[in-house]
């Protein structure tokens, strides 16, 4: 019989009761389907608002370990106090929402427990009897199903995957265990975290539309002149007013480290595809960007898809985007903006 | 900071993210069709560790880098000549298969003999590098399990920037929801940093540098151990590959201002 722990970081942020929210309904989902329990451990400087949220969700019970060692996202003391709540649990299948926090410390927490770690999962039910498992492999190119032999099995769910489910609050009885952290797990001191040098807020990942801005952007124009400043005025434009987040391709983020003139809010950390993100929006509209695997790894779970490109045939477009606009994207997106201050 | 880092890149090769891949069964599981006759490129998280680890081995003339490899030997061969113009490292080649559907488990422990058997390195001093995932498996554990294995205590995944103090001690930009930085200060090595893309540009070749590391990595490559890498209890039930083709609808000829409002009608639907 299968005992299921959902492990999960307080980080006192916004976003806590949404994916808190997520992660409960898919490890309530699965006990539902397997017929087993299951109980909820929480880590951070107070944990108590949190389970109280989740009190009247079906766990059995809710452990808790909090303190300021357990504030700050620290992989030495997060694991600590992982593996400190697992053992206590003892649970065969261990749940957490793949925050970077959680991601960070789920493969040693499974070799810790002696057991094993899948990560990044998307979809996970129980066919006959048996759990199984989703996920994407070489980069969001072909996805694969399994299960796994192994316990206590570690499993690290994708945000945004799963269907959250709202609990109606109580007031819940938290076990709180008593770890005194050593030491030697205190060697990393967390300062804070920024935004990085110098630049816009762009990304918004609970945004509804995807603006990617290609290369293109920043090369000649018809004109035979570039038009960098008048790029960035564009899409900073069109961004405030649709609050859409902002995805770039790789080409256009490495022009800033090969001395070119680059968008001067462009950094590695709006980069879609293989070596960026792969987010997830209802809509993305492609700008000057041209077509290959890469970029389309960025784009895998984008539902609608539209492009502006001068080239119709254009890689990218045929095929991946639901509408290609054969138009230059300066003068689309001046127009766009013009419609929508309106 | 006196002595130095030793540091330690893990990095394989991945399929040529130029490739269509098409998933194959075979008798040991899941594999890519025309796996060992696809171009192989290293994998480009990893790739970041490395340029990073050879930006630091230029600030501090004690700084050692080691870059531990598990993969194929033809292909590792393939793949060190163009690597090797990139940046000095020792070679540390491990023979066994790289593909992302075997176990994590078992390149961890086979990364971490090789990192064990290097000579010389110290321990005390180790940054472990390598990519935060990779572009087979990309699950983001590999690494994690050998900086465990070796007992490390301090780790960082997504990382943007390492800054080294006098002391010994450095600070780490680590990626965090909402496209922030997470800023730690870590009291020194050892530590384990997964990168993400970091700051630096690829390095242009330098045939120089190439010609110096060739010298190290053939005998390397032909003394390079065997790892057996196995499914490890994972049962596949299915690997597909999506279904991505779209009837995509190319306007052609129309007015600037029809496009306009047609994608802004779009976006507020």
């Amino acid at each position: 019989m299968e005992k299921i722990l959902l492990l999960n970081f307080v980080n006192n942020q916004s976003s806590d009761e949404k994916l808190l929210c997520e992660a409960v309904a898919a490890a309530s989902n699965l006990a539902s389907e397997l017929g087993c329990i299951w109980e909820i451990g929480l880590v951070g400087q107070s944990v108590q608002n949190a389970a109280n949220w989740v009190s009247m969700a079906g766990a059995a019970k809710i452990y808790g370990v909090e303190g300021d060692d357990y504030a700050s996202s620290r992989y030495s003391s997060d694991l600590f106090a992982a593996e400190a709540i697992a053992k206590k649990a003892n649970a065969t299948l261990i749940l957490a929402m793949g925050i970077t926090r959680a991601r960070r410390i789920l493969p040693a927490l499974s070799m810790r427990l002696q057991g094993r770690a899948d990560t990044h999962i998307t979809a996970i039910q129980a066919v006959e009897g048996k759990v199984q498992l989703s996920r994407w492999f070489y980069r969001q190119r072909m996805e694969a199903a399994f299960s796994r032999s192994q316990r206590p099995w570690v499993i690290g769910l994708e945000p945004g995957s799963f269907q959250g489910k709202a609990f109606q609050a109580g007031t819940a009885v938290v076990e709180l265990l008593t770890l005194e952290l050593p030491d030697l797990l205190k060697r990393t001191q967390v300062l804070g975290t920024k935004s990085p040098a110098g630049t816009t807020q762009t990304i918004r990942p609970d945004a509804k539309l995807l603006f990617v801005a290609g290369a293109g952007w920043t090369k000649k124009q018809s004109d035979g002149q570039t038009h960098v400043k008048e790029a960035e005025r564009l899409i900073l434009e069109f961004l405030d007013k649709t609050q859409s987040s902002l995805g770039s391709t790789k080409s256009l983020v490495d022009q800033s480290g090969e001395g070119n003139e680059v968008l001067g809010f462009m950094t590695h950390l709006n980069q879609v595809g293989q070596t960026g993100s792969t987010p997830r929006h209802p809509k993305g509209l492609a700008t000057c960007c041209h077509g290959e695997e890469p970029h389309v790894v960025g784009w895998r779970f984008i539902n609608e898809r539209r492009a502006i490109n001068t080239d119709p045939n254009c890689g990218w477009a045929r095929g991946k985007a639901d509408v290609l606009y054969v138009a230059d994207a300066f003068s689309v997106m001046g127009k766009v903006n013009e419609l929508l201050s309106r | 900071m006196s002595n130095g880092y030793h540091i330690v890149v893990c990095g394989s090769l991945v399929p040529d993210p130029l490739q269509t891949l098409e998933p194959v069964t075979t008798p040991n599981g899941p594999s890519l069709k025309n796996e060992m006759m696809l171009p192989a490129a290293l994998d480009p998280w990893a790739g970041h560790a490395l340029y990073e680890a050879a930006n630091l081995a230029k600030q501090n003339t004690e700084t050692k880098v080691w870059l531990v490899s598990l993969g194929a030997k033809p292909k590792l061969q393939q793949l060190m000549m163009s690597i090797a113009q990139k940046a000095a490292f020792g070679f540390v080649p491990v023979d066994g298969s790289a593909s992302g559907f075997l176990s994590a488990y078992d390149c961890a422990t086979a990364l971490s003999n090789a990192i064990k058997s290097i000579p010389g390195l110290d321990m005390q001093r180790l940054l472990l590098f390598g990519g935060w995932e990779s572009a087979s498996r990309g699950a983001g554990i590999t690494l994690q399990l050998v900086g465990e294995t070796l007992g490390i205590t301090d780790q960082f995944m997504g990382v943007d920037s390492i800054q080294p103090n006098s002391d010994g001690s450095f600070t780490v930009l680590e990626r965090v929801e909402g496209a922030m930085h997470q800023e730690s200060l870590c009291a020194g090595a050892p530590a384990v940093l997964g990168w993400a893309t970091g700051n630096l540009p690829e390095p242009v070749n330098n045939p120089q540098v190439g010609m110096i590391n060739m010298r190290t990595i053939m005998p390397a490559l032909q003394k390079a151990a065997k790892a057996n890498i196995s499914l490890d209890g994972v049962e596949y039930a299915s690997v597909n590959l999506p279904k991505q083709l779209r009837d995509t609808r190319v306007v052609k000829d129309m007015p600037v201002e029809e496009i306009a409002q047609e994608i802004v009608n779009w976006i507020k639907q």
